[in-house]
């Protein structure tokens, strides 16, 4: 069922920019709920599938962006390897095109990075239906402007990606979750203090009253770090962190509205009247409060940002506000990629 | 060319007079960068102090349509800073002082002026650093490193500039400040820092750089390995990474490197080996051990004829020494020589290295390799005599074969140096004409008149036809049977 569908997919696009049409890119739908919502044709990606190159020696798969993230992570799993970013898939069909078009990762970014930082290649469709190649399968790359990590997070307002190629790592020889019952003042202390040592905690949350500090390596690091650090080791972890990368966690049920605030790791607990779900060592800290509540100007004052990720009301603003020069070059760019401005129009800001 | 006095007027309102360099004598230290074969004179020289004359600068030279060409401490190595005709160079080496440690947030925020190495300096007391690590960190600035996206010998494990930066602040040539990314990593919109990193000065002008820091590592291990045969090394540098070790450095030379290294360093290289390979790795002193028992195993059997681990610290650095010293120590063999930086898939390297043997068979100029095995980013040196009549032309030659082979074998021609003026004619192997064209239409974005280092980094297609490498009207491209991808 391997398919390139890239003529079909070009021939699309440029239909829709002869007639003005917006076209809304669709992988598995699986994150449907993020971004402003688009009104167009579906484009449908999930045909263009496929894993194209796979040497376990380069640390680099390059796939068709219609390629379930399962079947990737399978595809390196089976050689010992993983994507390092542990991105969220949020149902069964997320592909890896949707993956990287939103730019999302799960617990291990604190320590492993953004989704961007392992993004080595792709080739794009643009709107007007030019296939156009940035980057390549090498780690070390400075030919042209590093267009293909700028479409990480970019929501398909650029282009349609075709293929992408992906920095991959070797999984570790082990890991180990421990808990720790703390308030949460206490526990964004502690993770401070933790993330400015050399120790491996590749993903530490707290939720329910408990500091989650998750650590790699090999045994014998293990037991030095349970030493060092305390706590109780926490059974079944894959699971505990599988719940808050898809949002199974009992934290993310109900419609109430979604908040994800990013802000510096050691800001204090944030004046939203509500516990929150803390993850990324107090980097991204999850809240459900209304809709209407001022959480982008909260977050704003503590020398962050917010999304409303989940559950935004009808003509809600999702995304933080850009100031104006640096909107007028989202517009531009845009430009660049698809004149005619089909692709995802609005999704992330209604003016883009 | 003689500077319009209305715009040295108002440079030198905005600055003061000290701080605008006018005579040819004064001009003549800017003439290039470490890129010295290619050289131009500047008309005007400015040397801001703060970021804010950085923008009145911008604002002046926008006014009088004037180009600009941003400049670091000037050792950048593919003429990205060399300056152009009727331009302003604007030299950002005083703004140079570290604004801000941060061991809390792990972060430090710098002027663009402030060289890589006094990053980790500022950070060391609180057992921090800044990871990417050019050769030339001694000197180079931060700021010429995010032009460049610089790498370095520990990429492979702790990445290039573009991985290491939180927050630009930008002065764009259309007179507004910007900020790119935050502190936090996260910004709202797209991604733009990682678009004006390694953007070589043409889309705006960093004003101020926040960079993340890492934690030092608890050890640090050092392993060399003699092999007897090229190819038997490069394919150890694969089965090592395939077998999940992420070393921090994995650096390889061959036979010609290796002697000139050990005549200049007496870093105490083995003499008759026709490869080594350093191996760094580093990490928790448990998983360092393990690593290195793995490490030793696997390259006994990938044929090393010896292996060796550094037994202290002081070691360590001899045995570094050597790889870090051996572009002197090859540049000593002849009058001349020029770096070449492509990247290639690891797979490639020994076939890629045959190749580059026999290229230099061919153009009769003899070739070292010195390079990050660990990236797949080759430095082939070639030897020349300038003074010799047509050898400078057939260097040039060669240079650009070996990078053709390298885009052939699924590479790039640049992995760290930039293309500046050097490679232009290369990129054209590399890039279609649409490909290109949407650079072109990415600067124009930001830069609509074409004012900020204009003509470098990108290609013309006019250029690329005269090149010959590629053939702009509905022609195939080279190497059209392979993936570019």
């Amino acid at each position: 069922m391997d398919r390139d569908c890239t003529t079909e997919l070009a021939g699309q696009a440029r239909d829709a920019t002869a007639r003005s049409a917006p076209l809304r890119i669709v992988g598995g739908d699986t994150k449907g709920f993020l971004g402003r919502p688009v009104a167009g044709e579906p484009l449908e990606v999930a045909s263009h599938r496929g894993v194209l190159r796979h040497d376990p020696a380069e640390l680099v798969i390059t796939a068709r962006a219609g390629t379930p993230l399962a079947e990737i992570e399978a595809c390196l799993a089976a050689h010992g390897q993983r994507l390092a970013f542990e991105p969220p898939h949020f149902g069964v069909g997320a592909t890896l095109g949707g993956t990287v078009a939103c730019g999302l990762a799960g617990p291990a970014r604190a320590w492993s990075g953004p989704l961007r930082d392992y993004v080595l290649g792709v080739r794009l469709l643009t709107g007007d239906g030019r296939v156009l190649r940035f980057g390549g399968e090498v780690m070390k790359n400075v030919a042209g402007y590093d267009v293909s990590r700028l479409l990480a997070g970019s929501f398909g307002v650029l282009g349609v990606l075709l293929d992408v190629s992906l920095k991959v790592l070797p999984r570790p020889p082990g890991e180990r979750t421990l808990a720790l019952e703390l308030d949460e003042s206490a526990a964004l202390d502690r993770l401070a203090d933790l993330a400015r040592g050399a120790l491996p905690l590749s993903a530490g949350s707290w939720a329910d009253g408990r500091l989650f500090l998750r650590f790699d390596g090999s045994e014998a690091t293990l037991d030095d770090v349970t030493r060092r650090v305390g706590g109780e080791v926490l059974a079944g972890s894959n699971g505990f962190w599988a719940s808050l990368r898809e949002q199974t966690h009992p934290f993310f049920a109900g419609s109430a509205a979604l908040w994800r605030c990013t802000v510096p790791s050691q800001a204090p607990p944030l004046p939203l009247g509500s516990a929150p779900l803390v993850e990324w060592n107090g980097l991204q800290r999850w809240y459900r409060c209304d809709a209407a509540a001022p959480v982008f100007a909260v977050a704003a004052a503590a020398g962050g940002h917010a999304t409303l990720f989940r559950h935004a009301p009808p003509g809600a603003e999702v995304f933080a506000a850009l100031d104006a020069p640096l909107l007028r070059l989202h517009r531009q760019l845009k430009h660049v990629f698809d004149p005619a401005a089909i692709l995802n129009p609005g999704h992330m800001y209604a003016e883009l | 060319m003689t500077p319009d006095p209305a715009l040295v007027r108002e440079l030198r309102a905005a600055l003061g007079d000290e701080a605008v360099l006018l005579s040819p004598e004064a001009c003549a230290p800017f003439e290039c960068d470490a890129l010295t074969a290619h050289r131009r004179r500047p008309e005007v020289v400015v040397l801001p102090r703060s970021a804010e004359q950085v923008m009145e600068i911008l604002r002046a030279c926008r006014r009088h349509s004037t180009p600009v060409v941003a400049r670091g401490a000037g050792t950048g190595l593919s003429g990205g800073a060399l300056p152009v005709e009727g331009g302003v160079l604007l030299v950002l080496a005083r703004l140079d002082r570290i604004l801000e440690v941060d061991p809390m947030r792990r972060l430090a925020r710098v002027q663009p002026g402030v060289t890589n190495l006094e990053i980790s300096i500022a950070a060391t007391p609180h057992g921090l650093y800044y990871a990417p690590d050019p050769s030339s960190q001694v000197a180079c600035t931060i700021g010429g490193n995010v032009a460049e996206n610089s790498g370095g010998v520990h990429c492979l494990k702790h990445g290039l500039t573009t991985h290491n930066l939180l927050e630009l602040r930008v002065a764009t040539i259309e007179g507004e400040w910007l900020t790119l990314g935050s502190p936090t990593g996260e910004a709202p919109g797209l991604p733009l820092i990682a678009l004006l990193t390694g953007s070589e000065g043409m889309l705006g002008v960093v004003v101020e750089v926040t960079v993340r820091l890492k934690p030092s590592p608890e050890r640090v291990e050092l392993l060399m390995a003699a092999f007897d045969d090229v190819r038997r090394c490069a394919d150890a540098v694969g089965r090592i990474i395939a077998s999940g070790i992420v070393p921090a450095g994995l650096e390889m030379m061959d036979a010609p490197a290796i002697r000139a290294a050990e005549a200049f360093a007496r870093c105490g290289y083995p003499p008759t080996a026709e490869a080594l390979l350093l191996c760094e790795l580093d990490g928790l002193a448990h998983d360092v051990e393990s690593e290195l028992r793995a490490a030793e195993s696997l390259l006994l059997a990938c044929g090393a004829t010896a292996v060796r681990v550094a037994a202290d610290a002081a070691e360590r650095l001899r045995m570094w020494s050597g790889r870090k010293s051996a572009f002197p120590a090859v540049g000593r063999l002849a009058p001349d020589y020029f770096c070449m930086d492509g990247t290639i898939p690891r797979r490639s390297l020994a076939d890629v290295l045959e190749g580059i043997a026999r290229l230099s068979r061919e153009a009769k100029l003899p070739v070292a390799n010195v390079f990050h095995a660990g990236d797949g980013n080759l430095h082939p040196l070639i030897l020349f005599d300038a003074g010799r009549p047509g050898e400078v032309e057939r260097a040039d030659r060669l240079g650009a074969e070996i990078l053709e082979l390298c885009v052939a074998a699924g590479g790039t021609v640049t992995g760290e140096h930039g293309v500046g003026v050097e490679k232009l004619g290369p990129m054209c192997s590399q890039f279609g004409p649409d490909e290109l064209e949407a650079f072109h239409a990415v600067k124009r974005a930001f830069d609509p008149e074409g004012l900020l280092n204009p003509g470098k980094a990108v290609p013309t297609l006019a250029r690329c036809a005269d090149y010959g490498a590629m053939r702009v009207h509905g022609g195939k491209l080279p190497f059209s049977h392979l993936p570019r991808f």
